[in-house]
């Protein structure tokens, strides 16, 4: 009997038609697939791509080289040092991190008492040549400097859950 | 079961105290912690801080209040509750109202991490304030170059205040006003100026008082923290040394009670500044018809040894008294194979006359602790602060407990204890002669001070001197580095030791440098060879070497212009020499002058190697930072060399290897101080005159202290500067 009817529905083309079923139905649905770059996907406020050292209103730095996120950072890629500057404060004269060894957990962020260390949403960035993937303090600042009314969006859409 | 013994219980568990005791002694030592902030065991009470209020039961009946641990004296069947919840509960109140003045700057302040109060905060503190309405704020002030204040940070425990009260004896901090408007401060504004005043940092339980030159420099907690020795007088000062990849970023004590106690120097604490200095020498340098030139390890060390080779017999080497053992070992076994008797590290000592009577090693006569127990002393030819601060504050201690201290020096010295007498206004033979007759009186005098004493008669304070000598069950006679330089030290010494003979005192010699004694027991002298055995072919001391004309002189960390200061025109007496060879970590003016071949060594920072101090005690210590540029340990340039002049045995790999050899081949060497010569010293002709200039200021020491940019910057080394006219270069 189940022989009878697999014959027939090899003939009737039953199979096709159920997966032409399927293929008809998303035919018509809304296409889940973007053309990236033009296009991109929503992306949460507390997305942790690239770092970046922030500055207050000021143009003062806001690092103070407390040396928490070196302390804290599990893929020990962060490295600071610090001396007193001319005006008397607490800075850093270099703060490296390493993006190689980065692991994006955020970790840093959470530690800073000032929030100067933050993960922006950026992602898309590559490296070309050997060195490049050391974040220098210039190069985070800059990429804080260029972002800044991102950042500041994101740490006031993520306050009220602090 | 004695009567010092009480009987008294701690959280339930019975503990045996010694009567008298405080109940946060008895809990200590049984580990039950107690929180605490002004109370320090090298300190008195003063039990103002309340944070070890605990509860307390006496006969079944509960004290009414909470006490406080450190000021309640144990007592026969007294229950002690550390953690109950009356006592847990006054804590938290008491640490709730030192939080409320206390700012939030833990992220910048450099205690952060290694603050008692951060500590306790995190176990009796709050996780948010009541307190809302606004914070003290006090003015810093500027106390001087090595400590920073933030004194909106302090917390009033006056440890600080004590220390110079009680350890000191200087007091230069003091509170003014009270309650809430209670401040630290120096009165009027100055700088904490004593030599061990820098200790204050680690008393500081918060951030208040901290390391100038360190600040914020690193953190507590990423620093390694590595134990050797300070290089810098010879009592052989345990110090940790803070390393950050490599680099030495700041200098603690390292508890020692038969050495330092708790204490360090600033001497030992900043002198660490001077490994980066500008002036360091990063390669080796060679100079050719008059110009210098950089050049390579390999071809330096083969010009070297051409000189050395070449030179054989009629060659030198001047070591400074601070080299270790193992650098000593190598330079006698370098000299014994070029065949010369030319070495020496007594760079400074002016009379060599009677240099065969030296003991074997100049020692102590007593170990470092043992100091505070004698009766009297006499300190001759010394400016004890500056030499040795930590002997001094031995010293100090043995006069509070009673001893009568007595100095004789050309110069009088503070000193912040009753001083029994101080003979001054003239040279020390003459002070010393007076005590010598004093002491005899009735016996005969030792033949050598016969002629010196021939003729003196003693004044009332020289015998007042040699009379508390001799009551003493414990005396004393200390022989500082001022006798050691003085121009007839020959007959200073006999004087001092037919003192000591006379009155039944030790004798005791404050030496030079970190390493005299390990110098004289390694052999590095023109006259005797290790372990104070005699040398066939007695050579020239180091006053005398630079007369003649020799083919290769090797200096061994030693400046010709600021170390060999007993030799007149060293550098001009260096440059006519045929071939100089100075391994330095600096390069100066003064060795670019004197020398013609520069090689780089490390500091004592450095370098691995061996110390012993002035009671003899054997402390190696490893190499704590990474060496400066070219830079290589003075025992591996001296090992490589001996392989290029073919001397046999340079097969060491570590410096563990050189000590291991020359301490069996030493074996037991007992201090013995006693004098043994027998010939009669003749009176001084002039070289006895009171001098100023044959004292080294507390920061011209050594090399690497001479650098250190904070200590020069210093009272101290700034008033030393101006008073012998150097150029004050840095320190401007």
């Amino acid at each position: 009997m189940s022989r009878a009817i697999s014959f027939i529905r090899t003939f009737a083309l039953w199979d096709l038609l159920k997966g032409l079923n399927v293929t008809g139905r998303n035919f018509f649905k809304k296409s889940v697939t973007i053309n990236y770059p033009e296009e991109k996907t929503p992306q949460s406020h507390r997305f942790r791509g690239l770092h970046a050292l922030r500055r207050y209103p000021n143009g003062e730095e806001r690092c103070i080289a407390c040396k928490l996120c070196e302390a804290v950072c599990p893929a020990l890629a962060i490295t600071i040092e610090s001396d007193v500057s001319e005006d008397g404060t607490r800075r850093t004269t270099r703060y490296d991190i390493d993006l190689f060894k980065c692991i994006y957990c955020g970790f840093c962020e959470e530690a800073c008492p000032v929030d100067a260390i933050v993960e922006t949403r950026i992602h898309e960035y590559h490296m070309e040549a050997p060195g490049e993937n050391i974040m220098t303090k210039d190069k985070l600042l800059a990429v804080g400097d260029k972002y800044d009314a991102m950042i500041s969006a994101d740490k006031a859409a993520d306050a009220p859950y602090r | 079961m004695s009567d010092d013994i009480v009987n008294i219980e701690v959280d339930g568990e019975p503990v045996e105290a010694k009567k008298g005791q405080m109940v946060i002694e008895a809990t200590d030592k049984i580990g039950a912690y107690i929180p605490r902030f002004c109370y320090h065991e090298k300190l008195s009470i003063a039990a103002n801080c309340r944070m070890c209020l605990i509860e307390a039961e006496m006969g079944g009946r509960p004290a009414p209040k909470p006490l406080p641990a450190c000021a309640t004296p144990v007592a026969e069947g007294m229950k002690v509750f550390t953690r109950s919840p009356k006592a847990i509960a006054a804590q938290k109140a008491t640490m709730e109202f030192l939080l409320i003045n206390h700012p939030l700057d833990c992220p910048i302040c450099d205690q952060g991490g290694e603050c008692e109060l951060q500590d306790l905060a995190m176990g009796y503190g709050r996780d948010i304030s009541r307190y809302n309405d606004g914070k003290r704020v006090v003015k810093d002030k500027d106390i001087g170059p090595l400590v920073s204040t933030d004194m909106t940070r302090c917390i009033h425990c006056t440890r600080c205040v004590r220390f110079g009260e009680e350890i000191a004896g200087m007091p230069e901090l003091g509170t003014t006003e009270r309650g809430e408007n209670m401040k630290i401060g120096t009165y009027i504004e100055k700088a904490v100026d004593h030599e061990l005043s820098a200790n204050i940092i680690d008393l500081c339980p918060v951030g208040a008082l901290n390391n100038k030159p360190y600040r914020y420099s690193a953190r507590a907690w990423e620093m390694t923290q590595m134990a050797t020795v300070s290089p810098h007088d010879c009592v052989g000062t345990n110090i940790y040394a803070h390393v950050l990849r490599g680099t030495v970023k700041r200098i603690v004590p390292r508890d020692n009670e038969s050495i330092n106690e708790a204490w360090i120097a600033d001497r030992d604490r900043f002198s660490y500044e001077a490994i980066y200095a500008d002036d360091r020498l990063m390669t080796p340098r060679v100079k050719e018809s008059g110009e210098w030139r950089e050049l390579d390890w390999e071809e330096a060390l083969q010009q070297a040894a051409e000189a050395l080779k070449g030179a054989g017999e009629n060659s030198a080497i001047l070591a400074s008294p601070s080299s270790t053992i193992e650098e000593a070992h190598l330079a006698v076994q370098l000299a014994d194979h070029l065949g010369t008797s030319n070495i020496d590290h007594r760079v400074g000592r002016r009379d060599f006359a009677d240099q065969d009577n030296d003991p074997v090693f100049p020692s102590l006569g007593c170990d470092v602790a043992d100091i505070e127990s004698q009766g009297a002393i006499l300190v001759a030819g010394s400016n004890l602060r500056r030499e040795a601060p930590i002997l001094a504050h031995r010293v100090r201690k043995a006069a509070l407990a009673g001893a009568k201290i007595s100095f004789a020096n050309s110069i009088e010295h503070d000193y912040f204890f009753d001083v029994a007498t101080s003979l001054s206004g003239a040279g020390l033979v003459e002070l010393l002669s007076g005590v010598a007759v004093a002491a005899s009186d009735g016996k005969s005098l030792p033949a050598s001070v016969n002629r010196l004493c021939d003729g003196v008669s003693a004044s009332d304070d020289q015998k007042a001197i040699a009379a508390s000598l001799a009551d003493a069950d414990d005396a004393l006679v200390l022989l500082g580095t001022i006798a050691a330089r003085h121009g007839a030290f020959s007959a200073v010494r006999a004087l001092a030791s037919a003192i000591a003979e006379l009155t039944g005192a030790k004798l005791g010699f404050v030496s030079e440098g970190a390493n005299s004694a390990g110098a004289h027991l390694a052999g590095l002298l023109p006259h005797r060879a290790q372990g104070g055995g005699a040398r066939d072919n007695a050579g020239k001391h180091a006053g005398d070497v630079l007369d003649g004309a020799l083919d290769a002189i090797v200096l061994v960390n030693v400046e010709p212009d600021a170390d060999l200061h007993a030799v007149e025109d060293a550098v001009a007496k260096l440059e006519k020499q045929v071939f100089v060879v100075a391994l330095t970590p600096y390069v100066s003016d003064a060795l670019l002058e004197a020398c013609d071949l520069l090689l780089p060594i490390g500091t004592a920072f450095e370098t691995s190697g061996t110390y012993v101090n002035a009671a003899g005690t054997w402390q190696s210590f490893p190499g704590v930072a990474n060496p400066v540029g070219e830079a290589r340990p003075a025992w591996k340039v001296l090992r490589v060399l001996g392989n290029l002049v073919d001397a046999p045995g340079f097969e060491y790999v570590t410096s563990e290897d050189v000590r291991d050899e020359i301490q069996s081949q030493l074996g037991e060497v007992a201090a013995d101080n006693a004098y043994k010569g027998t010939a009669a010293i003749t009176k001084p002709n002039g070289e006895d005159a009171p001098s100023a200039e044959i004292d080294v200021p507390l920061y011209s020491v050594d090399s690497i202290v001479r650098r250190a940019r904070a200590l020069q910057l210093t009272v101290e080394a700034r008033r030393a500067a101006g008073d012998t006219g150097e150029a004050q270069g840095e320190a401007a």
